[in-house]
C-alpha cells in the first residue's frame, strides 16, 4: 500500500548508509567545536548548519519524506518555514536594540543622569 | 496514489478487493491506503506543532545567550561533552533500529519487528540513564534553575546569566526527556500489539507513526547537542 515498494535489502542498505552519514556528521560537529573560526558566531553558524544537514538527512530517509506523498513534505516544510519566521524576526528585533529591557524600565545610566545636572549651570 | 475513481465508488470493496476483509479498515475510509495516508498526514501536522513548541524555547535560549554571552560560555563548561556525544550516538542508533522496525512491520517479519522495537527501547533507556547521571551531577553542584541556583565561584558573581542558562537547560532537555519517556511507552505498546500479531503489510500504521514521533525526538536532540554542549 505504500508507494515505495522497493526491495527490503536495498532499503536496509540505504538506512545503514544514512546512519553512517549521521555518525560522521556528529564527529565533524564535535571536531569543529574545538576549532575557533574567527568569532563565536561563526562557530554557532557552522554547528547549526551541520545540525540542519543532519535534520534533513533524518527527514528524507528515516522519516521517508523522499519516498512519501508530497503532502507530508509540504507539512514539514511549512512547519520549518514558520519556525524560520519566528527565529528570523526574533533575531532582527534583538539585533536592533541595545538591551533586552525596555528604555523606561532600565536603571538610570550614571552618565546620562550627570548631564542634566550640569546643564543649569550654563 | 493508486486510489482510483473505481475504488472510491465501491467504497474500497472494489476492483482489487484487497481491503475487503481487513479488520482494521474503518468504514469511513474508501481504502486502507487512504486510511493510512490520512493518519500519516495527521501525524505530520502534530509533528509541526512539536517543532514550533521546541522552536519557541530555542528562540528564548538564543535571546538570553545574546544577553549573557560570557555567563553562557562559562555555564556550558559544566556540561560534559562526552555524555552529550554518547547520547547523540545512542539516539541516532535508536532512530536506525526504529526505521528497521518499520521496515520489518511492512514486510511481515514479526520476529525482526519485536527485536528492533526492543533495541529501540533499550537505546531510549540508555539515553535516560545517562541523562540521570548528568542531572544528578548538576544537582550536587547546585547548578539548578531559578532561585535554586547555588553554585559558587562563578566568573561574574551575582549575575542571573548562570541560572538563566540552567533554567533553559533543564526546561529543554527535560521536555525532550519527557518525549523520550513517552516514546518508551508507545514502543512498549507496539511490542504488545506486535506480539499479538496485529500488524501486517496491510496494516502497520501505528508502527509507522510512532517511528515518525521517535525520529522527531532524535531531530530535537540533533539541535540541542551542539547548542548546549558545544558552544564556545
Amino acid at each position: 500500500m505504500s508507494t515505495h515498494a522497493h526491495d527490503p535489502k536495498k532499503e536496509t542498505r540505504i538506512y545503514v548508509a544514512t546512519l553512517v552519514t549521521l555518525l560522521i556528521l556528529t564527529l565533524i560537529t564535535v571536531g569543529a567545536s574545538y576549532i575557533q573560526f574567527g568569532s563565536s558566531t561563526a562557530n554557532v553558524v557552522i554547528a547549526l548548519t551541520i545540525a540542519t544537514i543532519k535534520a534533513i538527512v533524518v527527514a528524507l530517509f528515516f522519516m521517508h519524506l523522499l519516498y512519501d506523498k508530497p503532502v507530508n513534505a509540504l507539512a514539514a516544510v511549512a512547519g520549518f518555514l514558520f519556525l524560520g519566521i519566528l527565529l528570523l524576526f526574533t533575531l532582527l528585533d534583538i539585533g536592533s536594540r541595545d538591551g533586552l529591557e525596555p528604555q523606561n524600565l532600565r536603571a538610570p545610566d550614571p552618565a546620562a543622569a550627570a548631564a542634566p545636572a550640569a546643564a543649569p549651570k550654563e | 496514489m493508486s486510489t482510483t475513481p473505481a475504488d472510491l465508488q465501491h467504497g474500497g470493496h472494489g476492483a482489487d478487493g484487497h481491503d475487503e476483509h481487513n479488520a482494521y479498515h474503518q468504514h469511513h475510509f474508501a481504502t486502507m491506503e487512504q486510511q493510512f495516508d490520512t493518519s500519516k498526514l495527521g501525524m505530520w501536522l502534530f509533528l509541526v506543532t512539536e517543532v514550533l513548541t521546541f522552536g519557541g524555547l530555542f528562540a528564548g535560549f538564543g535571546i538570553l545567550q545574546g544577553r549573557y554571552p560570557q555567563e553562557f560560555i562559562e555555564a556550558h563548561e559544566h556540561l560534559q561533552r562526552l555524555y552529550g556525544a554518547t547520547n547523540t550516538v545512542v539516539l541516532l542508533v535508536s532512530s536506525f533500529t526504529m526505521v528497521m522496525a518499520v521496515l520489518a512491520a511492512r514486510t511481515n517479519q514479526k520476529k525482526k519487528l519485536l527485536v528492533y522495537l526492543a533495541l529501540t527501547i533499550l537505546c531510549a533507556c540508555i539515553f535516560m540513564c545517562i541523562k540521570y547521571v548528568e542531572y544528578s551531577h548538576k544537582y550536587h553542584e547546585g547548578l539548578l534553575p531559578f532561585q535554586w541556583y547555588s553554585h559558587e565561584g562563578d566568573g561574574i558573581p551575582g549575575s542571573h546569566g548562570y541560572q538563566a542558562f540552567f533554567s533553559f537547560y533543564f526546561m529543554m532537555t527535560g521536555l525532550h526527556g519527557i518525549h523520550v519517556l513517552t516514546g518508551i511507552g508507545f514502543l512498549s505498546w507496539l511490542m504488545v500489539r506486535a506480539s499479538r500479531d496485529e500488524f501486517s503489510s496491510t496494516y502497520y500504521t501505528p508502527v509507522d507513526l510512532v517511528g515518525l514521533f521517535w525520529h522527531l525526538v532524535d531531530l530535537v536532540w540533533i539541535y540541542l547537542f551542539p547548542l548546549y554542549y558545544l558552544i564556545s
